[in-house]
C-alpha cells in the first residue's frame, strides 16, 4: 500500500525504500505461507518480502499469527503450505540450527547455568570459532549492550533490563543474516522500554543487520520499524511505513488498531474528484474529506479522524461541514496531552486530543462545557472496509 | 535429610501485623522437624553409639555395662568408665569387615551408575510427554511402592530361579538357560529394580522444570538436538543427578533384604554382616560398631553432596 500522492507523509529514513525498487531482491520472502494448528488457521496464505538492512515489524493482537510467522522463519514451526526463502534459498526442511537467523526470545531463554559471557559465547562456540576470536567478539558484544562489568554474573543475578541486553547480545554475536525479536521489550517497565526502543533502532542502524520484530505494542513498532505489517486473524491487513499505516490506514481495523480513531459511518453523496462529501446522522452539517480514490456515490463509507486532528472550540466556529457540537463528558489530563471526550447530542462520544503546548491557558475547557469540534478535510480518511 | 534443600525464601512481610514478642506460627512450626529428628533419629543413634562402646557378655540383653540408676551419680561414672572401643578394635583386626565395606561400596557404586543409565532416559522421556501422559507415567513409577517391598523381591526370585519365568521364556525362544539367582548379578538386578523410583523422581523433577525455550534457544544458536542435550539439558539436570545418586547410593550401601534374598553365600554386603553379628553371633557391640563406622563413612559424601547442592541451588 503506497501513500496516496496528495498526502505527503514524512518517514524516518525516507531515502531507504528497497521495497519500492522493483529490481531489489528481498532477503526473506514468505510466499503464500499457511500454517494450521488443528482446525485453526494461524497463518493464512501470507506473502511478504523483507529486504536487507530493513527493520521490519509484525504487529497485531495476540493470536493473530505474527509469532507463528516468525517461528516458521526460525524453523521452530513448519509451514503447511507455501515456502519461505532466505537469500533466494528455500528453507524447507532445514532445522533451526542450520538456519542463519538468530532469535531473541520473549522469555529471553538465557542459560541459567552459564555466565553472561558464556551465554553470549554460546553461538560462537557452536560455530567452532577459535578461542581468542570468541573472547574478542564477546567483549565487543558486551560493550555494545553496555554490560562490560557483568561478564561473570549468572543470569539470575541480573535485572530484567540487563537480561534483555544479554539476550540481545547473545543473538547478535554469531552475526546472523537476520535477527528475530519476539516481543523483545514486553517484560520491561515503561520508561526502560521507551529508552530501549530507541537503542534497538540505533543498534540496527549501526550494525546494518536486518531485524524482524514481533510485537503487539503499536508504539514499539512505530518507533523502531522501517515498515510495519499489521496482521489480523492470520492475514496481513496492511504493510507500510509507520506514518503510512497511521495516516493512511486501508481499513477500519488498521485505523482502530494503530492509535485512537473516531469513525463516522456515512453515505457518500458527492465526489468531485478531489473532495468527497458524505452525510451521517452524527454530523448534521455534513462531512468532507480529501480522497483520490473513486468511491461510488450512495455507498456506505467510514470517515476516520484521529483525536489529535480534532480541534476543540469554546466559541462556535462558522457553520459548515466537519463541524460537530457537543458537551465535554470527560477530560483526561496526561501532562503532555489532554484528551477530551465530547458527547454529541445523539449520545455518541468523540475523542479529541490537544497537545499542552503552553503551561497556562486563558480559557480552559471544563467538564460539561458546550464545545464545537472541527477538522480539516485532509485530516480525515475515507475507509470503505 | 533434605537433599534438594533450597534455602528458605525470606519473607519479611510475613508477620507484619503480628503482635510483638509472640512467636509466629511459622516459627513454632519450624521446631517440629527438630523434635521429630531428635525422637526418631538422634535418640536411636545415641543408643546404637552407646551399644558400640559396650562389651559382649552372656546375658539378656547380651552386652555390658548397663546403666544402673539406683547408684546415682556414682553409677553413671562407673557406667561411662566401663565403655571402651573394643568392638572397633576387633573390626580393625578382622579383614572380613574391611572386605565387606569395600564390597558394599562397590555394589552401591556400580548399581548407582546403572541406575543413572536406566533412570535418566526414563525421566527424560517422562518429562517430554504431554502433561496427561506424564501423570500416568509418574503414577506407574510410584505405584509399586504401594505393594510390599518384600513381595516384590520375592517376585524376582520367581523370575530368576532356575525354573523361573526368565528361563522359561529363554527356553521358548531356544536359548540356553541362565543361572542368575544367588549371584551378584541378581543383587544388581534387585538393587536397580528397587531403587529406580528414587533415581527417576529427582531427575524427573529437574528435567520437567526446565524451560522448553532453552532448547529452542540452543537450537537457534546452532546446536543439534544431541549438542543441546549435552550443553544445556544435562548440565542443568546435575542437581537431580546428584540427588538421585545420593538417594540411591547411601541406602544401597547398607542394603540387607536384596543381597540376603537374591545374593549368594559369596555376596558380601554390610547389611548382611550386621545381621549376622546381631542375630547369629549375638555380638551386639560389633554390629553396632559396624553400623556406626558405616554411618561415619557415609556422612562425608552426604555433606559434600549437600554442600554442592546448596551451591548449585544458590546459583540457579
Amino acid at each position: 500500500m503506497n501513500a496516496k500522492p496528495r498526502l505527503n507523509i514524512g518517514a524516518v529514513r525516507s531515502s531507504f525504500a528497497p521495497w519500492a525498487d522493483p529490481s531489489a531482491k528481498p532477503l526473506v520472502r514468505f510466499d503464500q505461507v499457511t500454517k494450521r494448528f488443528g482446525g485453526e488457521t494461524a497463518v493464512d496464505a501470507v506473502s511478504l518480502d523483507i529486504y536487507e538492512g530493513e527493520f521490519f515489524a509484525l504487529l497485531g493482537p495476540s493470536g493473530c499469527g505474527k509469532s507463528t510467522l516468525m517461528r516458521m522463519l526460525a524453523g521452530f514451526e513448519t509451514p503447511d503450505l507455501g515456502r519461505i526463502t532466505l537469500g533466494g534459498e528455500d528453507l524447507a526442511g532445514r532445522p533451526p540450527h542450520l538456519r542463519p537467523v538468530n532469535m531473541m526470545f520473549q522469555s529471553y531463554a538465557l542459560f541459567p547455568h552459564l555466565t553472561v559471557a558464556q551465554n553470549v559465547a554460546f553461538g560462537l562456540r557452536q560455530q567452532k570459532k577459535p578461542k581468542d576470536e570468541i573472547a574478542t567478539r564477546v567483549d565487543e558484544m558486551l560493550a555494545l549492550v553496555r554490560l562490560e562489568g557483568l561478564a561473570h554474573r549468572k543470569p539470575d543475578q541480573l535485572s530484567g533490563g540487563q537480561k534483555q541486553r544479554v539476550a540481545l547480545a547473545r543473538a547478535i554475536a554469531p552475526k546472523p543474516r537476520m535477527l528475530l525479536l519476539d516481543e523483545p521489550l514486553g517484560a520491561l517497565d515503561r520508561k526502560l522500554r521507551e529508552e530501549t526502543q530507541f537503542e534497538l533502532m540505533a543498534l540496527q542502524q549501526r550494525l546494518g543487520m536486518t531485524f524482524l520484530i514481533v510485537t503487539h505494542d503499536q508504539e514499539e513498532a512505530m518507533i523502531t520499524a522501517d515498515r510495519i505489517a499489521v496482521m489480523r486473524a492470520g492475514q496481513l491487513a496492511q504493510i507500510g511505513r509507520p506514518a503510512e499505516v497511521y495516516e493512511a490506514p486501508n481499513s477500519r481495523y488498521v485505523a482502530d488498531f494503530i492509535g485512537d480513531v473516531n469513525l463516522f459511518e456515512a453515505k457518500v453523496i458527492e465526489d468531485d474528484g478531489d473532495i468527497i462529501r458524505l452525510v451521517s446522522p452524527e454530523a448534521p452539517e455534513g462531512l468532507e474529506a480529501i480522497e483520490d480514490d473513486e468511491i461510488a456515490i450512495g455507498s456506505t463509507a467510514w470517515l476516520a479522524v484521529r483525536p489529535e486532528k480534532m480541534r476543540v472550540h469554546l466559541d462556535p466556529p462558522p457553520p459548515g461541514p466537519n463541524r460537530l457540537e457537543g458537551t465535554v463528558a470527560d477530560i483526561g489530563y496526561l501532562g503532555d496531552w489532554t484528551t477530551y471526550l465530547v458527547e454529541l447530542p445523539g449520545g455518541r462520544t468523540i475523542r479529541a486530543a490537544r497537545a499542552n503546548a503552553s503551561r497556562v491557558v486563558d480559557r480552559p475547557v471544563d467538564w460539561d462545557d458546550k464545545v464545537w469540534l472541527t477538522f480539516a478535510p485532509d485530516s480525515a480518511v475515507v475507509l470503505t472496509r | 535429610m533434605s537433599v534438594t534443600g533450597a534455602p528458605r525464601p525470606r519473607r519479611p512481610w510475613k508477620g507484619l501485623g503480628r503482635p510483638r514478642g509472640q512467636p509466629s506460627s511459622e516459627a513454632r512450626a519450624a521446631y517440629a522437624p527438630f523434635l521429630w529428628l531428635a525422637v526418631f533419629f538422634l535418640v536411636p543413634f545415641l543408643l546404637v553409639a552407646k551399644l558400640s562402646l559396650s562389651d559382649v557378655v552372656l546375658a539378656i540383653p547380651p552386652y555390658a555395662p548397663r546403666l544402673d540408676w539406683s547408684q546415682g551419680l556414682g553409677g553413671v561414672i562407673a557406667f561411662v568408665r566401663a565403655l571402651d572401643f573394643d568392638a572397633y578394635a576387633r573390626m580393625g583386626q578382622d579383614g572380613l569387615y574391611l572386605a565387606a565395606y569395600l564390597s558394599s561400596l562397590k555394589f552401591a557404586a556400580v548399581a548407582t551408575v546403572i541406575l543413572l543409565l536406566v533412570g535418566y532416559p526414563l525421566a527424560y522421556g517422562m518429562a517430554r510427554c504431554r502433561p496427561s501422559v506424564r501423570q500416568a507415567l509418574l503414577m506407574a513409577v510410584i505405584l509399586p511402592f504401594w505393594t510390599s517391598f518384600l513381595i516384590r523381591v520375592y517376585a524376582w526370585i520367581a523370575i530368576l530361579k532356575p525354573a523361573g519365568l526368565l528361563n522359561m521364556a529363554l527356553a521358548q525362544i531356544g536359548l540356553p538357560p541362565v543361572d542368575i539367582l544367588n549371584t551378584d548379578t541378581a543383587v544388581y538386578i534387585g538393587l536397580v529394580y528397587a531403587y529406580l523410583p528414587f533415581m527417576v523422581l529427582p531427575l524427573y523433577a529437574v528435567l520437567e522444570r526446565q524451560e522448553a525455550g532453552l532448547l529452542e534457544a540452543a537450537a537457534d544458536l546452532g546446536c543439534t538436538p544431541l549438542q543441546s542435550f549435552w550443553r544445556v539439558t544435562f548440565p542443568l539436570s546435575i542437581p537431580g543427578v546428584m540427588a538421585g545418586a545420593l538417594l540411591c547410593f547411601i541406602p544401597m550401601v547398607g542394603e540387607f533384604v536384596i543381597p540376603d534374598l537374591l545374593g549368594g553365600s559369596g555376596t558380601l554386603m554390610l547389611g548382611k554382616t550386621i545381621w549376622t553379628e546381631f542375630f547369629s553371633n549375638r555380638d551386639w557391640p560389633a554390629a553396632s560398631a559396624v553400623a556406626i563406622v558405616l554411618l561415619a563413612t557415609l556422612v562425608i559424601p552426604i555433606l559434600l553432596f549437600q554442600r554442592q547442592q546448596t551451591k548449585m541451588m544458590e546459583q540457579r
